[in-house]
């Protein structure tokens, strides 16, 4: 950690300034863009601040896993795209992509967002798989949220490829929505010396001492929780960064449409 | 004769291009060819290591190339690489090679990664025209643009810029052919199908001409940026 910086930054914030004029619960402008990938069965595009994230949904038609036969299943993958970032690196997902992955794959799998039991489509034989993949443009900071909320908005646009004859007929969709039974949203509260903020920059990327990332339903409770950074936390801290969460999730989830 | 999406022999789909599209990289382009998208992004002149990689004499130009996993028209890709995406990866390396000068960076490492979004045929020559948007946007020096076209073969007709319905057909050739801007040299080729010379004359031909157009395109997408 460059110590200098984080000084320095400590005290900007404890006057309630950022590098960039923001207020430090203040998130950069939010763009989301629905059905931006042909080939895919639903994608979107996330643009938050310079930071932007490409998701696209593939449905294949899996056996079901033997202790659920009539259930289908959710997969979500990152690819920190070497495009995105000069510390990406090509090959396989490192920790920060895997933790990414797994952190929006609870998201979406703890509210019980996809309704798997519509998923099934003949009982201990077949059902579908939906695949989510995160794939990042570029980052400039809060890949966690734009993930998260480019994840949710490629799912709601996601319809059913044709099926018939044990074949799917890709490029040929149905008019049939994959059911979604709620729409989890992802906020990330960074704590940096004794400030909390949310939406960072790389430069406050590099600093934070400790990280927070809350899901929560559209009935406002919360479904997945993530603490990251190297520095402890108490009690006060996790409540105070969860009603953070709670309060700015709304100006997210209304970028979404439905 | 009309093809499968209605165009002319030596009509090309639309394009459109970008520079600068990825603030967080040295230099980067998008380009658009009927439902094919390619992103390119340069990072470097940076060191390279291992050092036993390092050239004392010039900068190494890099190119990794890479289809999202929901970019095909069909199932998804698994992510990761393969043969192909080495092979693409390389042979777009040599695309490119000609027209940079890497003499100014002796040890360092011009690393070019292309993505694909959304394909449907061409992706070599896609992400060539996104990647010598995205080098003159980097600032690296460059003698000339180079853009890329696949010309090939529809019955009997010589055809330009192949769709995926096109490229896939039994019966027919697939060349990939990338030229720089001015002198017009041959700095990609490839071929697979079946082909008479004499067919193969008038692809080259053929991608010329549409290799002109898309050089335009790519001056006019860095223009806007440069000199709006």
């Amino acid at each position: 950690m460059n110590k200098e910086l984080h000084a320095h930054m400590i005290k900007f914030l404890e006057r309630g300034s950022r590098y960039d004029g923001r207020k430090p619960l203040e998130y950069r402008d939010i763009l989301v863009e629905y059905g931006i990938v042909k080939n895919a069965e639903g994608s979107a595009r996330v643009k938050i601040g310079e930071t932007e994230v490409i998701t696209g949904v593939k449905l294949v038609v899996d056996k079901p896993y033997p202790d659920t036969p009539e259930q289908g299943s959710l997969m979500v993958g990152a690819e920190f795209l070497p495009i995105a970032n000069p510390d990406f690196e090509v090959g396989p997902p490192g920790i920060a992509a895997v933790e990414l992955a797994r952190v929006v794959d609870r998201g979406i799998r703890e509210s019980k967002a996809i309704d798997v039991k519509k998923l099934c489509i003949t009982a201990q034989e077949k059902v579908w798989t939906v695949i989510v993949d995160i794939c990042t443009v570029n980052d400039a900071g809060n890949l966690f949220d734009v993930s998260a909320l480019s994840a949710i908005a490629a799912l709601q646009s996601t319809k059913f490829p044709e099926y018939a004859d044990g074949k799917i007929q890709y490029g040929k969709l149905t008019d049939t929505p994959l059911p979604l039974a709620d729409v989890p949203i992802e906020v990330t509260v960074f704590k940096i010396g004794k400030s909390y903020i949310v939406d960072p920059t790389p430069d406050e990327e590099k600093v934070y001492d400790a990280r927070l990332t809350v899901a929560i339903s559209r009935d406002g409770r919360l479904c997945a929780l993530q603490k990251g950074g190297d520095v402890a936390l108490s009690e006060d801290d996790i409540f105070a960064m969860i009603d953070i969460a709670a309060e700015k999730q709304h100006e997210l989830r209304e970028k979404l449409e439905g | 004769m009309k093809r499968i999406d209605g165009r002319k022999p030596d009509e090309m789909r639309e394009m459109s291009a970008k520079a600068g599209i990825i603030p967080r990289a040295d230099g980067s382009g998008y380009f658009q060819i009927g439902n094919t998208i390619a992103y390119a992004a340069v990072y470097g002149p940076r060191n390279l290591y291992p050092r036993f990689l390092q050239d004392p004499q010039k900068g190494i130009l890099r190119v990794n190339y890479n289809m999202m996993p929901f970019s095909s028209k069909g199932e998804r890709v698994r992510p990761g690489g393969n043969r192909r995406s080495k092979e693409l990866g390389l042979v777009i390396e040599k695309s490119l090679l000609p027209v940079v000068n890497l003499y100014e960076f002796p040890n360092a490492v011009v690393d070019v990664f292309v993505e694909l979004p959304q394909t449907d045929a061409g992706t070599r020559c896609a992400g060539i025209c996104a990647a010598a948007i995205a080098l003159a946007d980097a600032g690296i020096p460059m003698r000339d643009l180079v853009a890329a076209v696949s010309a090939g073969k529809a019955g009997d007709t010589v055809i330009l810029d192949l769709n995926y319905e096109e490229d896939s057909a039994e019966e027919g050739a697939d060349i990939p052919v990338a030229m720089t801007g001015r002198s017009k040299e041959i700095t990609l080729l490839q071929m697979d199908g079946r082909m008479t010379a004499e067919d193969l004359r008038k692809a080259v031909q053929l991608c010329r001409k549409g290799i002109s157009q898309i050089i335009a395109v790519q001056q006019k997408a860095l223009q806007e940026k440069y000199a709006p």
